[in-house]
This record gives C-alpha cells, sequence and structure tokens, in this order.
C-alpha cells in the first residue's frame, strides 16, 4: 500500500511538472519562473541526497552549483558555443572540486564538517571574484547566451523560447532526478541511510563509512553543478553571488522547507521559495529581513517541513 | 624593504589580533554550546554602530564601554529566546537559525542607520602616529593591539580564575557531568554566550574606528574567524588566538610579495592544516 | 587451534590503567563469559577486541592473523562483529530494512547499486530467516526506536549475526531488562550457540545469565585478571568472591 502512495505522488508530481508553464499563468507567474523552480530543486534535492539521506550537513553546496555555473559561461563564451558541452564541462569542474575538497574533509564530522564547508564555499567564491579578467569580478560574466540546439533534424531554440528552455530543463532534471531515485533504492543508498541512522553501527557492520561519505558528497556535488550550470543557461548570466554562502543557506532552507527526509520534499521547498522570494522582492527592499525572519520561523516552528507535516497527519 | 616587510606584518599582526578578537567569540560559543553561530558578524556589526550612536552622548570611550556591554545584552536576550530551544537537536537548525539573523540584523542595520559607509571619530590623540620613523605605529592601532591583548588576556583569566570560567572550561569537555553536579547549564550556556558576543561587540567598535561602519562589516569579516578556528584547532581557545595571529600574520607578509594572493593565503593555510593535520595546530583529538 | 587470543592485552587512558596486562583465549564453538564489578575494564577490553580502541600493548591474534592494528571495519569483514551496552541500531528503519542492510553488507553488496532479481530474492530469504531466529517476525515492519528493549537488543543481535560471524562480541545484552525479557535473550543467545555453534564471548553482570549460558567465565577486577575457569571453579573461587559475588551466589 505504501508504494501505491508512492506510485501516485509520483505521477501527480510529474502531471504538474509537465503542465506547470500552463498552470503558473493561472495564477499570474510566467515561464522563466517554472524554470528556476526546477534549478533550485535540482540543487536541493541534490543537496539533500547528501543532507536528508545521508545524515552529513553541508553549508557549502553554493560553491559547486557556482562553478557549474561557471562552468558553463565560460565554455560558452571562451571555448565553444554549445550548450550540451557547456553542461558537461561544468558538470566535470564541479565533481572534480568535490572530489578533491571532500576527500580532504571526510574525517570531519557535524559542526566542524559544516564549518568547513562554508569555508571552502568561499574560496570559490572568492577566486571568482578576484580572477576578474576571466571572470568579470563582481560584475558577473556576460557576453553570452544559451546556444540553440541542433539535433540534427531540428534544432530546439531553447534562447528564445523560454517554454522550450523550460521542458529541455525538464528532460535534464528527469534525468539527473531519476538517477538520484535510483542510487537512493540500491544497496548502496542503503548504505547511505546506515550512516544517517547510525555511523557507529554503520561502521561495525563493515560499512566503510568514510569512503560513503565522500562518495555520497561527490555525488550530491555532481547535481548540484549540473543545476548550476542550468542556472547560468536559465539567466545567461553568471556572478559570484551564485558561490555565496547565502545561496548555500537557500539550498539548505529549501531542502528543510519542503521535508528533507522524504525524497520530492526539496521540490516543493522550492517551488515555495521561488515563488515566494518573487512575489516578496517585488513588494519591498527589505527582503532580506523577511528571508532571515523566514529561515528563523522555519527553524523554530516547522522543522520537519511541508511533507513531514502530512507524514505525520498521515500515521496519526 | 625592511621598512615594509616590517610595516605589513606588524599591519598582519593588527588584523590578526583583530580576527583572534572575533574568532575568540565565535569558539566560545561553539565550544560549549555545539552553536555555529553565523551571526557573530551581525553583532559585531551592532557593536559598532551602537557605539556610533551613543558616541554624541558619551563620547569615545564611553562607547568603547558601553557598546560591548549593549551588545551582548542583546545576545542574552536572542540566546534566551531563539536558541536555546535548539540545543538539543541537530546542528543544522541552530546553523540556519543564526544564518537568518545574519539576514536580519544586515538588514535591519541597513533600516536603522542607511547604507552608506558611515564614519567614525577616533580621538585626536590616537590617530597621529608616534614616530616619524615608524609612521605606522598610529596610537589607534597600538591601541588596538594593547585592547585586544587586554581583552583576551581578561578573558583568558576569567576562564581560568573565576567560577564561571571554570564551569565553562568543564562545560565544554563534558557538559553532562556539569549538569549533574549541580550547575544550572542553561544559565551557563546564556552567560557563555552572552561573553563571545561582547567580545563581538568589542570588536565590532573597533572595527569602525579602523574601518568605518557599513551594514555588511559583519558579513566580510566572519569568514577569517571561521578560518583561524580550523586552523588553530577545534575546541582550543589559545589555538583560535594562535590562529587567528598566524591568518593576519600570513597575509601581511603575502601582501608585501604576491600581493594578489592576500586573501587567498589564510585558505590556502585553512587547505594545508587540514591535510596535514585535520584537528588544527593545537586542537584536541576527537572533538569532532 | 584457538580462535581468539588476546595476549597480555593492556590500555591506558593518561596515566589511568583501565586494562592491565589481560590475556585471553577462546576456543572455536566456546560460550565465554566476561564478568566483574563496573569499572572492572570489561568493555574497554572488548573495545581493544572489535577495534574500538587500540590496546597501548599486547597482542590480538584472530584464527592466527594478528590484527592487532586493523581498523573495525576490517574485523567485521574477518568475522568479529558486536553489540554494545547501549542498543546500537537504525532507528527511523524498520526491523526489516535494519536486517536488509546489514545481509546486504554481509554480501558484498555495500557498493552496488543494481541488485539482480536472484540476489535480491536471497536477501529477502535470508532476512526472513534471521526475523525468524530472533522471534522478529511479527514485528518485521515496525520501526526499531520505537520497540521493546529487548525486541531492540533481538534485532542488534540478529544484525551481528546477519554478517555470519565466527566470533560474536555481546557487551551486556541484558542491561536495563526486566526479568521475561532477559529470559527471552538469554535463550535467545542460547540457542544461536547451539544451533549455530557461535563462538560467543559475553560481558554480563546478571549472574543467572552467566551461569546459565557460560562454557568458561572470566573474572576481571580493576583492570586485571583475577580469576579463569569453569563455572564451577569461579563460583568456588574464595577470591572471586570476595572481590564481587558476595557470600549468597555460592
Amino acid at each position: 500500500m505504501d508504494t501505491l502512495n508512492k506510485q501516485t505522488a509520483n505521477i501527480v508530481v510529474w502531471a504538474l511538472l509537465l503542465a506547470m508553464p500552463f498552470w503558473i499563468k493561472l495564477l499570474g507567474g510566467y515561464t522563466e519562473l517554472c524554470t528556476q523552480v526546477l534549478v533550485f530543486a535540482l540543487a536541493a534535492m541534490a543537496l539533500n541526497f547528501l543532507l536528508g539521506f545521508t545524515g552529513v550537513l553541508s553549508f557549502g553546496h553554493a560553491a559547486y552549483f557556482g562553478l557549474g555555473a561557471y562552468g558553463v559561461a565560460m565554455t560558452i563564451k571562451y571555448l565553444e558555443p554549445s550548450t550540451p558541452l557547456a553542461l558537461l564541462v561544468g558538470v566535470l569542474v564541479g565533481t572534480a572540486a568535490a572530489a578533491v575538497i571532500g576527500w580532504l574533509i571526510v574525517n570531519l564530522r557535524g559542526v566542524y564538517f559544516a564549518m568547513v564547508t562554508i569555508a571552502f564555499g568561499q574560496v570559490f567564491y572568492f577566486i571568482t571574484f578576484r580572477w576578474n579578467n576571466v571572470t568579470g569580478g563582481d560584475d558577473g560574466l556576460t557576453g553570452w547566451a544559451r546556444v540553440p540546439i541542433n539535433l540534427g533534424f531540428t534544432t530546439l531554440d531553447i534562447l528564445h523560447n523560454p517554454t522550450m528552455f523550460y521542458y529541455f530543463v525538464l528532460v535534464v532534471f528527469a534525468i539527473a532526478v531519476g538517477i538520484m531515485a535510483f542510487l537512493l533504492r540500491s544497496p548502496f543508498g542503503r548504505t547511505l541511510l546506515a550512516i544517517r541512522e547510525n555511523e557507529r553501527r554503520a561502521r561495525f557492520l563493515g560499512i566503510p563509512v568514510e569512503r560513503h561519505i565522500w562518495l555520497s558528497f561527490v555525488i550530491s556535488c555532481l547535481f548540484v553543478s549540473l543545476a548550476g550550470g542550468l542556472y547560468a543557461l536559465l539567466n545567461n548570466f553568471v556572478d559570484p553571488r551564485a558561490l555565496r554562502w547565502d545561496m548555500s543557506g537557500n539550498f539548505v532552507i529549501i531542502a528543510v522547507l519542503g521535508g528533507m527526509r522524504s525524497f520530492w520534499g526539496p521540490l516543493i521547498g522550492a517551488a515555495i521559495f521561488v515563488v515566494l522570494q518573487d512575489y516578496v522582492s517585488s513588494m519591498t527592499e527589505n527582503w532580506m529581513s523577511f528571508l532571515g525572519l523566514f529561515f528563523v520561523l522555519i527553524v523554530l516552528f516547522f522543522p520537519r517541513g511541508v511533507l513531514g507535516i502530512i507524514r505525520r497527519k498521515v500515521t496519526s | 624593504m625592511t621598512q615594509v616587510l616590517l610595516f605589513n606584518v606588524f599591519n598582519g599582526l593588527i588584523v590578526g589580533a583583530f580576527y583572534a578578537l572575533m574568532a575568540l567569540g565565535l569558539s566560545l560559543i561553539l565550544n560549549l554550546s555545539g552553536v555555529i553561530n553565523f551571526a557573530h558578524g551581525g553583532f559585531l556589526a551592532i557593536g559598532g554602530y551602537l557605539a556610533y550612536t551613543l558616541m554624541p552622548y558619551v563620547g569615545f570611550w564611553g562607547g568603547l564601554l558601553l557598546a560591548p556591554i549593549l551588545t551582548a545584552a542583546i545576545g542574552l536576550v536572542v540566546e534566551r529566546f531563539l536558541i536555546r530551544s535548539l540545543y538539543g537537536r541537530d546542528p543544522l537548525y541552530s546553523l540556519l537559525l543564526t544564518f537568518g539573523l545574519a539576514y536580519i540584523i544586515e538588514d535591519g542595520t541597513r533600516y536603522i542607520w542607511g547604507a552608506q559607509s558611515l564614519p567614525y571619530q577616533i580621538p585626536a590623540m590616537l590617530s597621529s602616529p608616534l614616530s616619524t620613523n615608524y609612521f605606522f605605529l598610529t596610537g589607534y592601532r597600538l591601541f588596538m593591539v594593547a585592547l585586544v591583548a587586554v581583552a583576551v588576556g581578561l578573558l583568558f583569566f576569567i576562564l581560568k580564575y573565576t567560577r564561571l570560567g571554570v564551569r565553562i572550561r568543564a562545560g565544554t569537555l563534558d557538559l553532562e557531568t556539569v549538569s549533574v553536579l549541580g550547575v544550572n547549564v542553561r544559565i551557563l550556556r546564556n552567560l557563555n554566550f552572552g561573553l563571545g558576543i561582547f567580545l563581538a561587540g568589542l570588536a565590532g567598535v573597533l572595527a569602525a574606528g579602523m574601518l568605518g561602519l557599513q551594514p555588511t562589516v559583519g558579513s566580510s569579516l566572519i569568514m577569517p574567524s571561521f578560518v583561524a578556528i580550523i586552523v588553530g584547532g577545534l575546541g582550543s581557545l589559545p589555538g583560535t588566538l594562535l590562529g587567528g595571529l598566524l591568518i593576519g600574520v600570513a597575509s601581511g607578509i603575502t601582501t608585501v610579495f604576491f600581493p594578489s594572493a592576500t586573501e587567498a593565503v589564510m585558505y590556502i593555510m585553512m587547505g594545508v592544516v587540514l591535510l596535514v593535520r585535520p584537528r588544527g595546530l593545537l586542537g584536541e583529538e576527537g572533538r569532532f | 587451534m584457538s580462535l581468539l587470543r588476546a595476549e597480555n592485552v593492556t590500555k591506558k587512558f593518561g596515566n589511568l590503567v583501565a586494562v592491565d596486562n589481560v590475556s585471553m583465549t577462546v576456543e572455536p564453538g566456546e560460550l565465554r563469559a566476561v564478568i566483574g564489578p563496573n569499572g572492572a575494564g570489561k568493555t574497554t577490553f572488548f573495545n581493544t577486541i572489535s577495534g574500538f580502541l587500540t590496546q597501548t600493548s599486547g597482542k590480538i591474534i584472530f584464527d592466527n592473523e594478528d590484527i592487532s592494528g586493523l581498523l573495525p571495519a576490517r574485523r567485521v569483514w574477518r568475522g568479529i562483529t558486536r553489540t554494545f551496552q547501549i542498543t546500537e541500531v537504525f532507528p527511523e528503519l524498520s526491523v526489516r530494512e535494519n536486517l536488509r542492510i546489514a545481509v546486504e553488507v554481509a554480501s558484498g553488496y555495500k557498493l552496488r547499486i543494481w541488485q539482480s532479481a536472484d540476489n535480491e530474492s536471497e536477501v529477502k530469504a535470508r532476512v526472513v530467516d534471521l526475523l525468524e531466529m530472533g522471534g522478529l517476525s511479527d514485528k518485521a515492519d515496525r520501526l526499531v526506536g520505537e520497540m521493546s528493549h529487548g525486541d531492540q537488543r533481538a534485532t542488534e543481535i540478529m544484525m551481528a549475526l546477519a554478517l555470519k560471524p565466527r566470533l560474536l562480541l555481546l557487551d551486556e545484552p541484558t542491561a536495563g531488562m526486566g526479568d521475561q525479557e532477559t529470559y527471552d535473550t538469554t535463550q535467545l543467545i542460547r540457542r544461536l550457540h547451539r544451533d549455530q555453534k557461535l563462538t560467543i564471548v559475553l560481558i554480563e553482570h546478571d549472574m543467572r545469565v552467566v551461569f546459565h549460558l557460560a562454557d568458561r567465565i572470566m573474572v576481571l577486577a580493576e583492570g586485571k585478571m583475577l580469576a579463569e575457569g569453569t563455572p564451577k571453579e569461579i563460583a568456588d573461587n574464595e577470591a572471586v568472591q570476595a572481590a564481587y559475588l558476595g557470600k549468597a551466589a555460592a
């Protein structure tokens, strides 16, 4: 019966996502907003692979998000105007960085691990800021745009057609999310759950905990850098703010808001967050205070997130 | 060449002392309560801005004394009503909360005092150089170092010889035992937090004199504190002090030879420490 | 040939000598109990065998191999599994899921991202076996964190068993249990010892459990070995009585 519920949930989610550009307009939204939801959902779900399912808190995921974004931007601008290639480069750069940093920090835990991830996040922020002849520094990298995809028999004009771009992102999202789900349902995924639930017991079952944490970290960052690449494509622009600690914080709050323990939680969190942020920033200049208040309220009153609350109601 | 080097090393020492002051407050809170106070920079800013507001009434010295105390008071309230409820839980939540607080404080200071930089007047007697040969030895800089030294000395004195200090140290090692011994852990955490915030407020007043006041001053200074703690060693206050000074001096030296790498060097140091000695230079084993 | 040989194991924490030159030899198929007053160093001794702690001096030899320096995970692979004084399980997962993870890891699937239908049914069958052995079949889908202490312990023991160990270390398996649960757990251990022919070393405070199960007993006091022998020998041993048992048990 539980599987039936999961299947229904999946169908509902995909149906909503497929039709989003249409029903969002009824709510007063616009297509780019939908794409933004997908991008942030992917980033938060990628983070949640590590946070909600492996139990490891990284507060510096924006670094890899940003590396993915800059990888895309710089590839299109300097190397080759090809969207698929750009995405590939972005993912490679972000993943490689994660592999190295993950290896450095995998023996730390808890608050200290989180602190170090924040610090490393800032390293990359600082690099993009300083290396301004290449990255455009604080002004960001402009003068490039997403390139229509030539499939041979037709060209997908993702540049001028926002709806087309949305569906392109949806396809990428679907593949990424599918892979993550597959991994989580595998024996490997279950060892990650074990680590989350009780690291000592996992170790004393013979699970090589550090290695698995490293793997989870790298996988998580791989998909986050993919999200970053899509983010750059969405905006035709990237600047150091994509790498800053506030972006990292956004990913975490989105995952918590939607519900860390469930697979689709971060998607719901992203939808709420993106729409709210869009609305609030158009209403007031003090959106930062609202954002901060938002964080505080969720932590104090809503820590299990939307899906956590729904799950409670269902079981009781 | 030696002049330039000396200037920069001295400068680095000052900056390092400053980082250490801020990092010590952060470290105090982290060690006892396991909370990463991301809003620490915000409290630093509050300290500076309060001093600025009070100055017409109590002058520079009054501001220097009162602002940290007031900031600490705010800290006590924040701890009591916001952070206290989060202690038993995953460190994720306190980090998110202080994160949100940092946003609120930054926007709040911008709202109250405006977004432009505000100048902060330091007394004339402090701003003149003490000698023509070593022009960089301005009174204010020396004063800052002296004040930080006094504050740090006081801190270690408190920790070593007062009842509160001993309890804080014991609590850092084993909070459960301390509570079983009859110490009110809630009040202990509260006061410890206040102490940490006092240091942040003090750092804020000092920063104001050197850098002027801006709403973003806090967020730009919090990263070196993090790095100081990581480099100096987790769980160790002397380590944090050492870490702060080392970072400062290192960036001072780097400015002479590789000016563009000045900010990078602290991160490089962090990377090296994590590689060679993950618990930090003076860190205790098993802290993580 | 003995299965486990701890030779002159000493463990110091700074100046505190928790385990002082303790040696123990365990034969295959034996059920050995380690008893002693609180603070005698029993758990610390266990910890050096399972790899949780590294001994200050001395050697641990398992199946003729010196495992003194090996990390815990590696000792698990060699066949040493343990349970802890405070039950260590996966609280927010069901019993079935707990066991499934243990079985999968034991089958070498920990890095597998894909499982064939055959493998899956193998795993499922083994989990069902373990559930039955532990008396947990009717509670298989309940969250472990919500179960009684005795059931949690049974789950933990079954998880240790899932790894097909050659040596099972049980650290105070009946700690904190009432009479009925103690009885059930004792019966479980006895069944495992007899049916699976497992070599078991257990730390216990409850003398009924010890005298009911043990083939041989080792007594530790203040880090040192006080006596070693059959239950009868230990019960008759005056030094042991004096240090620990009191006159009532003899």
